[in-house]
């Protein structure tokens, strides 16, 4: 940022190097990674075989089935949960690695099917909600940051509410208005756009309440910068100015909220999926969890660990390529 | 949550900016506040009718003269029953930001004062409960434990643990090298006794702010939870249980969620509202 550090070559590398800086970060992370859903899986190996209630009666159709104790015992050796826990856990971890998360207790499907049906329309979802949330605090922040005061305070009144609003209601609501009332859009299902608009709504609506209240900040301060200063003496349109020089600076602190935003969106998924009855990982999540179906349960927190740490390493390198200057400090 | 964190610091700057700004907001946020505690305390004060007596001849009354929040399917009146829900919802949210923040603390200060290696573990331990998002944390928990208000409040707090005790790491972490603290330890200053006396009340000032918004978050994520069926049991006058209950009749009869959700969102946007004017006064006085 200083001017001193800008002349200096030993602290603005060529862009191969930059490169190869980005690369052997982003090795580093992924190999942590790598670590941290090993961590996932066997927490929730253990946890999920605390849980009150046998797996094998879980598998049989829970306690109402009323299985034979014949059925019981096939099913406890075809499971496998006849041998010591520690050497389930092995096998289980054995056929991780190989990409096996074995059958669903509740659905009698390989785990890894159900995954690749259901990551689809979440991934849909979740994806359109953080577009759609990004693009609502471009329009509030960028367009309202440091002009009248009251236009100002009213854009920042409406992010404070909008980050103070539940998904779950706002869903409620967004459902009874436009799907019951207004009949504008379909109250359920995941077939085609008009069924994603009002979930993706919901979710999108407090994610850019909190997103958009980090950028203001920063643009207002942006914008007091003396290189804006700069810039409009250059005689560039307040728009230009806006967009094309301060809007880089006032997004970082927005980037690094994105990380949480995941996390976030997937609890949100959770309960939106089930309010508009989506086909979807955080509904199948829910129903798993009810169903005491082990292996569902561990692929779907999987997944999800996965995606989130995923989303982070690229989140840390999209703050490098938005701000060179962090790589200055780090090297 | 970790936006919490990023919260905090960029906040300071609002503080600086617009140091008179909200007034008005924070009189209805305290003042909505202040009511909420009263109807938690006392609810027979605001509500007069039973919030579990069922009349089936008055179901499904809209809002009027009569019932001000209209009734439910079981004809119990709505008002009554928001306000004396407010007692469970705040508990709830109050017990779940104590736990997490014990968490955070216990986490923290092994953190940010035991040598480079258990920090590193520490930091271990936060990046995998990171991974967990925290429903899918909170109805793992559940799974295991069961439902309830108890599994409740455990599963809510553990969620929003990591972020806190991300948090706590970074102040000790600050605090733990400053002057007075070295002037602790020169004066032969038992350990503990800095921790407690120095140490904790430093690291934690700023936090105080975040611990109030965090109070609202609590009370949503926990009505989130007990919105899947997974928190009190439904006659219970309890706000995520009664938005779960209202779902069903979403269609005509939509004072039944409106309702409770609405106090839902009030509560939080008045814990904001305040806990940003608490971080103007400290700052104010720390400047």
């Amino acid at each position: 940022m200083s001017s001193a550090t800008l002349g200096n070559p030993l602290l603005n590398p060529p862009r191969h190097q930059r490169l190869k800086h980005l690369a052997r970060r982003a090795s580093l992370r992924l190999a942590g990674g790598i670590l941290v859903l090993w961590a996932v899986a066997t927490l929730t190996f253990f946890a999920l075989r605390l849980m009150p209630g046998d797996p094998v009666l879980a598998i049989l159709g829970g306690p109402s089935g009323n299985p034979t104790a014949e059925t019981i015992a096939e099913a406890t050796r075809e499971y496998g949960l006849d041998k010591p826990l520690a050497v389930q856990y092995g096998l289980y971890l054995v056929r991780l690695v190989q990409g096996d998360l074995g059958v669903s207790y509740s659905q009698h499907l390989p785990v890894t099917r159900v995954l690749a049906e259901q990551s689809g329309p979440t991934l849909e979802l979740t994806i359109t909600a953080l577009l759609l949330a990004w693009l609502m605090v471009l329009a509030l922040t960028v367009l309202t940051a440091g002009r009248r005061r009251w236009l100002g305070r009213l854009a920042s009144l409406a992010e404070t509410v909008a980050a103070a609003l539940p998904h779950f209601w706002l869903g409620i609501l967004l459902l009874a208005v436009f799907a019951f009332g207004l009949r504008l859009f379909p109250p359920a299902g995941s077939d085609g756009w008009r069924t994603l608009v009002l979930p993706s709504v919901a979710l999108a609506i407090p994610l850019a309440g909190f997103i958009a209240q980090v950028t203001r900040e920063s643009l207002e301060l942006t914008l007091e910068q003396p290189f804006v200063l700069t810039a409009r003496t250059r005689g560039l349109s307040d728009f230009a100015v806006r967009f094309r020089h301060a809007l880089r600076h006032a997004v970082l602190p927005g980037i690094s909220l994105s990380g949480w935003a995941i996390g976030s969106l997937i609890s949100g998924a959770v309960v939106i999926e089930v309010i508009f009855s989506r086909k979807g990982l955080g509904r199948q999540l829910y129903q798993a969890v009810q169903a005491q179906d082990l292996p569902l349960t561990i692929g779907i927190s999987l997944v999800v660990a996965a995606v989130y740490v995923l989303a982070n390493i690229l989140i840390d390198l999209l703050y490098l390529w938005v701000d060179p200057r962090q790589q200055e400090a780090q090297a | 949550m970790s936006e919490l964190t990023l919260d905090a610091s960029q906040l300071n700057v609002r503080a600086q900016r617009k140091p008179r700004s909200l007034r008005l907001g924070v009189w209805l946020a305290g003042t909505f506040l202040l009511l909420l505690i009263v109807a938690a305390l006392a609810p027979q004060l605001f509500a007069h009718s039973d919030p579990l007596a069922i009349v089936p001849r008055d179901a499904f009354h809209a809002p009027g003269w009569g019932h001000w929040f209209g009734t439910d399917q079981s004809g119990r009146d709505i008002f009554s029953r928001v306000i004396y829900g407010t007692r469970q919802s705040l508990l709830i949210g109050l017990a779940a930001t104590a736990l997490a923040m014990g968490i955070a603390i216990v986490l923290g200060l092994t953190g940010g004062l035991g040598g480079r290696r258990t920090d590193r573990g520490v930091g271990w331990v936060l990046e995998i409960l990171f991974a967990f998002p925290s429903l899918v944390l909170a109805l793992l928990f559940v799974a295991i434990f069961g439902s309830g208000i108890g599994p409740l409040i455990i599963a809510t707090g553990l969620g929003s643990a990591p972020g806190y005790a991300r948090m706590v790491r970074g102040q000790v972490l600050a605090v733990r090298n400053s002057g007075y603290i070295e002037a602790a330890r020169a004066l032969g200053h038992p350990p503990l006794r800095i921790i407690g006396r120095q140490l904790l009340p430093n690291a934690m000032r700023p936090l105080i702010v975040t611990l109030t918004m965090g109070v609202g978050q609590a009370i949503v994520w926990a009505s989130a939870l007990s919105f899947l069926g997974l928190g009190a049991p439904p006659p219970a006058p309890e706000w995520g249980t009664m938005l779960s209950m209202g779902r069903d009749f979403v269609a005509n009869a939509w004072w039944l969620t409106f309702f409770p959700g609405l106090f839902i969102v009030l509560t939080t946007l008045s814990t904001t509202v305040v806990g940003r004017y608490l971080q103007q006064r400290l700052e104010g006085r720390l400047s």
